[in-house]
């Protein structure tokens, strides 16, 4: 049984959905509080979800980025620990320099909230990899106003080299180079994704496919 | 007290949302303009000693904090 730590933060949400996706899937999820230090060693892997932390000022997820226990999700990640970011938590991980690129305001410069496609590119090792293979398509609902990836052209060349492309949209909804939904490190433990599977986790949520990331 | 400023502007040639909405009512009203970045104004306020330790630890903020390499540039002056 997988132990799962999940931070919050000022201004976090989706928590208690991800405690709850990760329960479903036959782990334990805990919340973990962003002023403690956290000691990594009690448990298997971690996950930053969703939300505006801090109001989103600065810029999305900067001031969560620099919060005590991202020193230890540091050290956890360095450790080749898996570690997955959400939405805010993606923009958390990009801020906190633990996964490449940026997130910017949407294109359309509109909050969007609506089910998408998507394809997996490369498995994540930890996350979802068991279920979901190379070239499947997922179906998860996004939720932001900040989810335009950007990444300069060297380094997304160097992303494709890597297989860090995680996700990619078939319908880019927001302006991301590349139709980049989700990214990993180079190692592949430590991944960020701006869609929302704990918001797909049963049929009556208008799909299930979700479940898969947390198995 | 010492106070240090810190611009922030999106890099050129990233595609900034906030200055297009803005240059689009601009121009609307007649004004013509080829572009328009919109961007943030910090101010720090320091017990420092020298101007110079002042600039320099507000730079330091600049790369950690306040700005994004990535996707912005900054600058930094002394008040």
């Amino acid at each position: 049984m997988k132990k799962i730590g999940v931070l919050r933060f000022p201004g976090t949400n989706c928590d208690r959905d991800i405690i709850q996706a990760v329960n479903e899937s036959g782990g334990v999820g805990e919340y973990l509080w962003y002023q403690d230090r956290v000691d990594i060693n009690q448990y298997d892997g971690f996950i930053l979800p969703g939300g505006f932390s801090y109001g989103d000022y600065l810029r999305s997820g900067a001031l969560a980025a620099q919060a005590p226990v991202m020193d230890d999700i540091r050290e956890a990640a360095s450790k080749g620990m898996p570690i997955m970011g959400i939405c805010n938590g993606f923009q958390i991980l990009c801020e906190a320099g633990l996964l490449p690129g940026a997130l910017m305001r949407n294109t359309s410069s509109r909050f969007i909230d609506k089910w998408v496609d998507l394809e997996m590119i490369s498995p994540h090792q930890f996350f979802g990899g068991q279920r979901i293979s190379k070239g499947e398509v997922v179906h998860f609902p996004i939720a932001h106003a900040d989810g335009r990836y950007y990444i300069d052209e060297r380094e997304l060349n160097g992303l494709h080299d890597n297989e860090q492309v995680w996700l990619t949209y078939k319908d880019n909804p927001n302006g991301s180079v590349a139709n980049i939904a989700g990214v990993k490190n180079k190692e592949g433990n430590v991944g960020g994704m701006m869609p929302h599977p704990e918001r797909a986790l049963f049929e009556w949520m208008g799909g299930s496919e979700g479940l898969m990331i947390f198995l | 007290m010492i106070k240090v400023a810190v611009k922030i502007l999106p890099r050129p040639e990233v595609l900034d949302t906030q200055g297009r909405a803005v240059s689009e009512i601009l121009n609307k009203q007649g004004h013509e303009l080829h572009q328009c970045q919109v961007g943030r104004y910090v101010v720090l306020e320091m017990e420092e000693s020298s101007k110079d330790e002042a600039l320099k630890k507000a730079k330091a903020m600049a790369e950690k904090v306040l700005h994004n390499p990535l996707i912005e540039v900054f600058e930094a002056e002394v008040l």
